[in-house]
């Protein structure tokens, strides 16, 4: 893997005249798990939302494969799974339901199994058909995080992926990212939690000027 | 073909998740009924004069029913992140966009349109009058639903878009109340009505062609903050 997976050269943003972060420069390859930590209101979630494509709110180059963001704007979403901190799920649908459309925009072949097998993995087996609604928080969150198992991606953006998991459920998405790592995905997230996995971690603290 | 089954799954999880909450779709539809059915008590029973307003009245009332259910195209999406889904998919917004804005018309225009003729008999509207009044309000709703759904796009992203909304797509809405209302006054006197009917025709190929295009650089202003 000689190629460059995500490169960031001299990030700048601000909001409401407020710098959120400049010069910033990073870079993402395969197996690389990289946390953005930083207090509230550091511009943690706008920087994951510039990286995923929804937010142009921004200065600098963001480099996909050695090319500009724009230039592979197809290839770049197809190998990205964002889930940002909204519910990214329709209370009034089941997670089936909910998880079939997920699949349905990323093109992939309408077939329950891969969607099941991943609801069984997130530990919602038995849930499938129940509405949204009436799941927990926690178990909402599962369902929005089983798009990890159902959707192939080589890059996932996280924001705050704990949020609303019980201790337990923190432990697995840990393993999770650890898998998905050493398998040669990389691996984008902001949480306050201290990340426990068997990889090489980086930080990026932002908020520092 | 994955285009349209991409149009399809995006149908169907909207026609599902409307018929389970209810209120979208019977809303713009009982103030439909309610508005319609208090003209006779405001204006008086006279058959002669209902007769005469019913079409302008069944028109206006049916774009202000389609005008209050327009900002719920994107909201209920925007507000529980799965826009964000939508425009993160690495494949075109266009046919998604058309599937969302058709599953609106299915829940909207058609029921009124479907419903006229009975609030037409209430109003006293000629016989001769019901089948304009049907194909123009399915054919025009359509379009509405398409100039709607710009609106919506181009204001889901604020608190407070109602009246915003309302200014930005009830001119847009001017040109086909008047063929629309034409069509029936002309069916009631006797005439071919199908000159309106084709202009509505041409408003809404029109709309198919552009307003997706223009929605989905609206939901893309409307989320880049």
């Amino acid at each position: 893997m000689a190629q460059t997976g995500l490169e960031v050269r001299q990030l700048y943003s601000e909001r409401d005249d407020r710098v959120l972060f400049a010069d910033l420069c990073f870079t993402l390859n395969a197996g690389d798990v990289l946390q953005i930590a930083g207090p509230n209101g550091s511009g943690k979630t706008s920087l994951l939302r510039i990286l995923a494509g929804l937010s142009s709110r921004y200065q600098g180059d963001i480099l996909w494969h050695n090319h500009s963001l724009e230039q592979q704007r197809a290839d770049y979403l197809q190998q990205l799974l964002y889930i940002g901190h909204g519910a990214g799920i329709k209370a009034a649908l089941s997670p089936l339901e909910n998880l079939r459309w997920s699949c349905a925009l990323r093109g992939l072949p309408a077939d329950d199994n891969p969607i099941l097998s991943a609801l069984a993995k997130v530990g919602l087996r038995g849930f499938e058909e129940q509405a949204c609604y009436s799941l927990s928080a926690g178990q909402q969150r599962r369902v929005n995080l089983a798009r990890l198992f159902c959707i192939p991606a080589q890059l996932w953006i996280l924001d705050e992926p704990f949020t609303a998991i019980d201790q337990g459920g923190v432990a697995e998405i840990e393993q999770w990212i650890s898998d998905f790592a050493n398998a040669g995905g990389a691996v984008l997230l902001t949480t306050h939690h201290r990340l426990a996995i068997n990889r090489p971690l980086r930080i990026i603290e932002l908020g520092e000027h | 073909m994955t285009l349209f089954s991409l149009a399809l799954a995006v149908l169907r999880r909207d026609l599902l998740a409307a018929a389970r909450r209810g209120s979208e779709w019977s809303n713009p539809l009982v103030f439909f009924v309610m508005v319609c059915a208090l003209f006779p008590l405001g204006i008086g029973p006279e058959p002669q004069r209902l007769a005469e307003l019913a079409p302008g009245i069944l028109w206006v009332v049916a774009l202000l029913a389609s005008l209050l259910a327009s900002d719920t195209v994107f909201r209920s999406d925007y507000d529980d992140a799965t826009l964000e889904q939508m425009l993160l998919s690495h494949q075109a917004l266009y046919p998604q966009v058309i599937a969302k804005t058709l599953a609106h018309w299915l829940l909207s225009g058609l029921p009124l349109s479907l419903l006229s003729p009975l609030l037409g008999v209430l109003l006293h509207l000629p016989t001769a009058g019901m089948l304009a009044l049907m194909a123009s309000l399915a054919l025009g709703s359509a379009v509405l639903s398409f100039i709607g759904a710009i609106g919506a796009a181009l204001t889901v992203g604020l608190r407070k878009g109602g009246l915003l909304l309302s200014l930005i797509i009830l001119p847009l809405y001017i040109p086909v109340l008047i063929f629309g209302s034409s069509a029936v006054k002309t069916a009631v006197d006797g005439g071919p009505f199908l000159p309106q009917l084709a202009m509505l025709g041409v408003f809404f190929l029109v709309a198919l062609a552009l307003a997706p295009l223009a929605i989905a650089g609206a939901l893309r202003i409307s989320v880049d903050q």
